[in-house]
């Protein structure tokens, strides 16, 4: 056991500090003078804390890959809840993918933008007939002269109505087995035939749309690996976001607003933190990050060091963090009794109404990115080797 | 940065549980939990690994490992619902003894497998059923109830103030009883004192909670374990037992219940792993860590030991399986030293968070 990163890193981590302090008054805002967020973006790219390990021919800061540096630079700017420049499904997916799998044509005309926030992407992987069990999407391209002809339709994209562009998977061998018959295409979002309908959720915001394709034609080099290879490109992309979906430093974040929330909040005068029972509920709570934030380290040593086996552990953290996070926020609520009740414009309403909306969200994210019960078949097949349930032949 | 057991460690971890796979399986449990035998044989093969001395520096006759390390076994034991005075012996008292100072000989004794101490806590955590004990003039009276170990040479007992006093098991007008709890792997008792002579041991209450802290952590690394080994035995049965002419593994209700249970032990081990180590190097750490790591390990176990045993059916239910020996071993980490309900109201006061 060795919790320390060494005194090379700790000299990193003065640095990004020396930024982050120096910085913290100089970040997008509402005031006189405020950077845009694609100056913003520039200036963190110039000094490596974003687009890190792209390299510089793309226009990224060209470090190596080195995860310690990595994770100082998330654990400084979270300290002060520093603006950490533009995100997006095009910067934290799309360009490590054309890393791996695109050509060099593609590379250099995708990402340079990309990283500058010059064009935004969305993704069109789900179809209302494909949730989980996305290999059967059936959104297809067929091949006229020099161009995909797309028609179909996808649902769940984020961004799609602000989006300039759009990652997209398409059936394209039709008598190819499921999984080898997807095709990855890139193509603008104002290609003629494109319609974005906005999707309202419970929090009566539409953080999704869908989308629909009538007769969309795409230059037939705007495609991704093979025809057919499809599924490959998007499944390494998948297991990313997953990961990434419940972050345990974000939990131990809301847990302290928690606490602030039961100091400052009151009922008949005394504060809530007073009260016994919620109390012991926010002490599990706790419980329940640190073992988190512990399984974290653990996934963290098994990057570092060569053959520490963390799988199941890395397998459990989508599962459990969204589901933690959906009790904690829930947790605020029961708290506040009928004050947690106030939405929107509600006077009363406590942490901008983000209590109720991260509670109703993280149900959101219980059932996106793979639903939790999809996880629980994967950790008891892929992690404890029981067998897969009996296939029912298709029709 | 490296999070993770080291090579040594692993080795230990190896070693003890090649020895309790060897010497202590579920029969020899079952005839201790009986009543058949005594678990002083266990012991006595646990001495020759070195297990009474683990916390004993080497200079006093032990193996002067550490916390981290004392853990791993404690998890090795819980795997294998080793019936042996573990937790008393080898944890509570050469920790309580090494604070405070003394007893050399008893603590050579401990390590050398020939001296077993008895824990007597619960009063001074929370006091039921009128139990209580009193010292004046070096004499003690009252009552300790669900004593750890019926088969101790000594015992160290805690008043209210949490100072602490040794009495020797065969001290005049010591009455001791056997007290049947549900967890037979491991021996618990009352202690009536009637004028019974006591060594002064400590008037810190800083060395009762280093003891009581440190012990926690190992109790949690003990249901670590066990709650494991009913994961293991689950998926096992599972690929065995068919129904419906499929393995039941292969239905999702099960794989969904062992996926549960896998998802909340995991992220345990990584807490103990923790917990063992901040014991070790991280003072500051010691006292939140220790209460919420069994806090929440008694609720991961509590969770397991249902599971497990409903993925087992009917045979779950049964003594002819054997589950129910970790469902209890669990069952009875949950409560002594602190169930969590205590532990977390604890924990809340640590960090100014309670009145």
């Amino acid at each position: 056991m060795d919790l320390s990163f060494g005194k090379q890193y700790e000299d990193f981590r003065g640095e990004v500090r020396q930024f982050v302090d120096s910085h913290k008054d100089k970040q997008p805002g509402g005031y006189d003078g405020a950077p845009t967020p694609k100056e913003w973006q520039q200036t963190l790219i110039e000094h490596g804390y974003t687009a890190r390990t792209i390299p510089k021919e793309y226009g990224g800061f060209g470090a190596q890959p080195d995860i310690i540096e990595s994770r100082i630079i998330t654990e400084e700017f979270g300290r002060v809840q520093m603006n950490t420049g533009l995100g997006g499904q095009g910067i934290s997916m799309l360009t490590p993918m054309l890393l791996e799998r695109g050509t060099e044509a593609q590379q250099q005309e995708f990402i340079p933008p990309t990283i500058r926030g010059d064009i935004s992407w969305c993704q069109g992987y789900s179809e209302p007939g494909s949730g989980s069990d996305l290999a059967s999407l059936s959104t297809k391209a067929e091949l006229d002269g020099d161009e995909w002809v797309i028609n179909g339709q996808k649902i769940w994209t984020s961004s799609a109505h602000i989006a300039d562009w759009i990652f997209c998977l398409v059936r394209t061998e039709p008598d190819a087995q499921k999984h080898q018959g997807i095709s990855f295409l890139l193509f603008k979002m104002d290609t003629p035939g494109i319609e974005v309908r906005p999707l309202v959720d419970m929090t009566m915001k539409a953080n999704f749309n869908e989308v629909f394709f009538t007769d969309v034609r795409v230059p037939k080099d705007q495609i991704v690996g093979k025809r057919g290879e499809g599924w490959l490109v998007a499944n390494s992309i998948l297991g990313f976001e997953r990961g990434s979906l419940a972050p345990p430093d974000a939990a131990q974040a809301r847990l302290n607003a928690l606490i602030n929330l039961m100091k400052s909040e009151t009922m008949n005068g005394q504060p809530l933190m007073a009260n016994t029972q919620f109390r012991e509920r926010l002490m599990k709570i706790q419980g329940r990050i640190m073992a988190m934030n512990y399984n974290d380290m653990r996934l963290l040593s098994a990057r570092l060091n060569e053959g520490q086996d963390a799988k199941l552990a890395g397998m459990i953290v989508k599962l459990q963090g969204t589901e933690l996070r959906h009790e904690l926020e829930g947790l605020a609520i029961d708290i506040m009794g009928e004050i947690g009740l106030s939405f929107d414009d509600n006077p009363y309403v406590r942490g901008d109404g983000s209590w109720q909306r991260h509670y109703m969200y993280y149900l959101g994210l219980i059932i996106g990115g793979g639903t939790n019960k999809i996880q629980r078949n994967i950790i008891s097949e892929r992690g404890l080797g029981m067998p897969k349930e009996p296939k029912v032949e298709a029709k | 940065m490296e999070f993770g057991l080291s090579e040594e460690q692993v080795l230990l971890q190896d070693s003890v549980n090649r020895f309790l796979s060897d010497q202590v399986p579920l029969d020899e449990v079952r005839k201790i939990a009986s009543g058949e035998k005594s678990d002083t044989g266990i012991w006595q093969g646990l001495t020759e690994q070195g297990i009474p001395g683990l916390l004993i520096p080497e200079a006093q006759g032990g193996v002067g490992l550490g916390y981290l390390d004392t853990a791993i076994v404690a998890e090795c034991l819980g795997h294998h619902v080793t019936p042996s005075p573990f937790l008393s012996t080898a944890v509570i008292a050469p920790v309580a003894l090494l604070a405070a100072g003394g007893q050399e000989d008893l603590l050579a004794g401990i390590a050398a497998g020939n001296s077993r101490v008895g824990i007597a806590f619960g009063e001074a955590l929370g006091a039921r059923a009128d139990a209580g004990v009193s010292v004046s003039d070096g004499k003690i009276n009252g009552k300790s109830i669900f004593v750890m170990d019926g088969n101790a040479d000594h015992y160290l007992i805690a008043d209210s103030n949490q100072h602490l006093y040794l009495v020797s098991a065969n001290a005049d007008g010591l009455e001791r009883g056997n007290l049947t709890t549900i967890d037979a792997t491991r021996s618990t008792c009352q202690l009536i004192y009637n004028d019974v002579t006591a060594a002064p041991i400590s008037n810190d209450a800083n060395v009762f909670i280093q003891a009581l802290d440190i012990g926690r952590v190992m109790q949690a690394a003990d249901t670590l374990g066990a709650a494991q080994c009913m994961l293991d035995q689950s998926v096992t049965y599972a690929m065995q037992r068919k129904q419906f002419n499929r393995v039941i593994a292969s239905f999702q209700a099960v794989k969904h219940m062992c996926a549960d249970m896998a998802a909340n032990i995991e992220p345990c081990r990584s807490f103990v792993w923790y917990a063992g180590f901040a014991l070790d190097d991280i003072p500051d750490d010691r006292r939140l860590v220790s209460c919420q790591v069994k806090a929440h390990l008694q609720d991961v176990g509590k969770f397991v030991s249902k599971v497990a045993t409903e993925v087992h059916g009917g045979m779950g239910f049964t003594d002819l399986v054997g589950l129910h020996y970790w469902f209890k071993r669990i069952g009875a980490n949950r409560q002594l030293l602190g169930s969590p309900e205590m532990l977390r109201e604890e924990a809340a006061r640590i960090q100014d968070l309670a009145a």
